[in-house]
């Protein structure tokens, strides 16, 4: 390994782990209250909400931490979250 | 082209010769007038660089840091509550391997309120990882400036060129100016250790495992070490295509057949070049050793230079607690010294006083640390 490469990190999917185990709330998603105004996606810190065809927006639940931001930043209530169960 | 510059404006000179892209800066006395004529250059378009105004001095060397990461020959300058300001940045840009060039106009940290000339700002870069140099005289500060670019990008450490507050900065000189052809086919294209680009997307700065800081300073160690040779050799060089060779990193001032040896650097280092020309009129066997580098530090140099002769260290700095800077890496060295702490503040210090502090030292008259002039600090 080259020294330089010690400072520098390349970006890669679930780097630090499978990180969505560490969530004790779920968003869920309700489309029928959804006005499709992304914010959700524009706000999480993980890039863990997917837009998607058909379901508008998909939750990566492995790397979901549950942090909530998702659900506080939605205008309309379309994202609850929702205690994560044993 | 022979022409009459500032230190400030051969620097600025310097810096577009040697096709910098990039400049960020705050503007502070007495380093100001460097990128205000960059500025000037940049807006009447005679170097193709971008010139960032930033609100301080951290913001300066953290833009530069950006620019050069991202692959463009970047220059800053600045000088003591400046430095001190940046400080962070300092660490930053050497412990990232990033080069690039900045010029440091020392000048005596406050308070008092003073804008005159003593090293301690420079020397407080001592530990972070640059290469420090200091120019004699304005023809040297242009001239490490042109190299400070090839020596940093080869060696992969951020370099400083430091010159003295006004007696180089603002003092006009009679300059070599060489033509743009002839840096260009001097200076070769910009290489680093690492960049980053859009397409290839990596994080800078990053949190890594503990042995991952051991193994990135002791290889920076290795390279500051390695750029000893470097310099030397950067130095011949730059001797052969501009027909200037200073002596690495050290220069000799009839030192070989001296009984005694001053160690000192910087501007007045020229005053007291005159003070051992008069002295050996005098049959006093004075000659100079003069720090063109402090970083990496020539120990081997001073070792085999200075063996069996009296030396004095004139130190233009102090180290509270201690003594001057130079004398405790000179004693680092060569072990027993004798230290003379003069121009602090920028209290002015010339010929005379420098043929009365040589004789004294031969005369045994001076103290292990003596603050000069003596009456002064009675």
């Amino acid at each position: 390994m080259k020294h330089s490469e010690y400072l520098i990190a390349k970006p890669s999917k679930g780097s630090a782990g499978q990180t969505g185990l560490w969530r004790s709330f779920r968003p869920v998603y309700h489309v029928e209250r959804c006005i499709r105004c992304l914010l959700c996606c524009f706000y999480c810190p993980e890039d863990v909400i997917e837009v998607h065809y058909h379901r508008f927006i998909l939750f990566h639940y492995e790397y979901c931490k549950g942090c909530g931001i998702c659900a506080s930043i939605c205008p309309e209530d379309a994202i609850e979250m929702v205690e994560e169960e044993e | 082209m022979r022409t009459l510059l500032t230190g400030n404006y051969a620097v600025a000179e310097a810096v577009k010769l040697s096709r910098a892209r990039v400049i960020a800066a705050y503007p502070i006395t007495p380093q100001t007038t460097i990128v205000e004529k960059l500025a000037e250059m940049v807006e009447k378009k005679e170097i193709d660089a971008e010139f960032i105004r930033v609100e301080s001095e951290h913001s300066a060397l953290a833009a530069v840091y950006g620019s050069a990461v991202a692959g463009l020959r970047s220059f800053t300058a600045t000088s003591s509550h400046g430095l001190l300001y940046m400080y962070e940045m300092v660490w930053w840009v050497a412990n990232a391997r990033v080069p690039l060039v900045m010029a440091v106009v020392t000048r005596t940290i406050g308070p008092p309120w003073n804008i005159h000339t003593d090293h301690t700002d420079l020397l407080t870069m001592r530990d972070s990882g640059w290469i420090i140099s200091m120019a004699e005289n304005v023809q040297e500060a242009f001239d490490l400036t042109v190299q400070g670019f090839r020596i940093s990008e080869e060696a992969g450490l951020p370099f400083t060129v430091g010159m003295d507050a006004f007696q180089l900065s603002h003092t006009a000189e009679v300059v070599d100016l060489p033509s743009q052809q002839d840096v260009d086919a001097w200076l070769p294209e910009r290489r680093q250790p690492y960049r980053i680009e859009p397409e290839d997307p990596v994080t800078v700065g990053c949190i890594g495992p503990n042995e991952y800081t051991a193994k990135l300073r002791c290889n920076m160690a290795r390279e500051m070490e390695k750029a000893k040779e470097l310099v030397n050799r950067v130095d011949e060089e730059f001797g052969k295509s501009f027909g200037r060779r200073y002596g690495g990193l050290v220069e000799e001032y009839r030192l070989e057949d001296a009984d005694y040896a001053v160690v000192m650097t910087g501007a007045w280092s020229g005053d007291a070049k005159d003070a051992i020309d008069m002295l050996r009129k005098e049959k006093l066997r004075v000659g100079m050793l003069r720090l063109r580098y402090f970083r990496p530090f020539p120990q081997k140099e001073l070792r085999k230079l200075l063996e069996e002769k009296e030396v004095l260290v004139v130190d233009r700095d102090f180290s509270m607690g201690h003594m001057g800077i130079l004398g405790i890496e000179v004693s680092s060295a060569i072990g027993d010294i004798t230290n003379v702490i003069a121009g602090i503040g920028g209290v002015d210090v010339g010929v005379d006083d420098f043929k009365m502090m040589f004789r004294k030292f031969a005369d045994k008259k001076l103290r292990k640390i003596e603050w000069w002039p003596e009456e002064m600090f009675l």
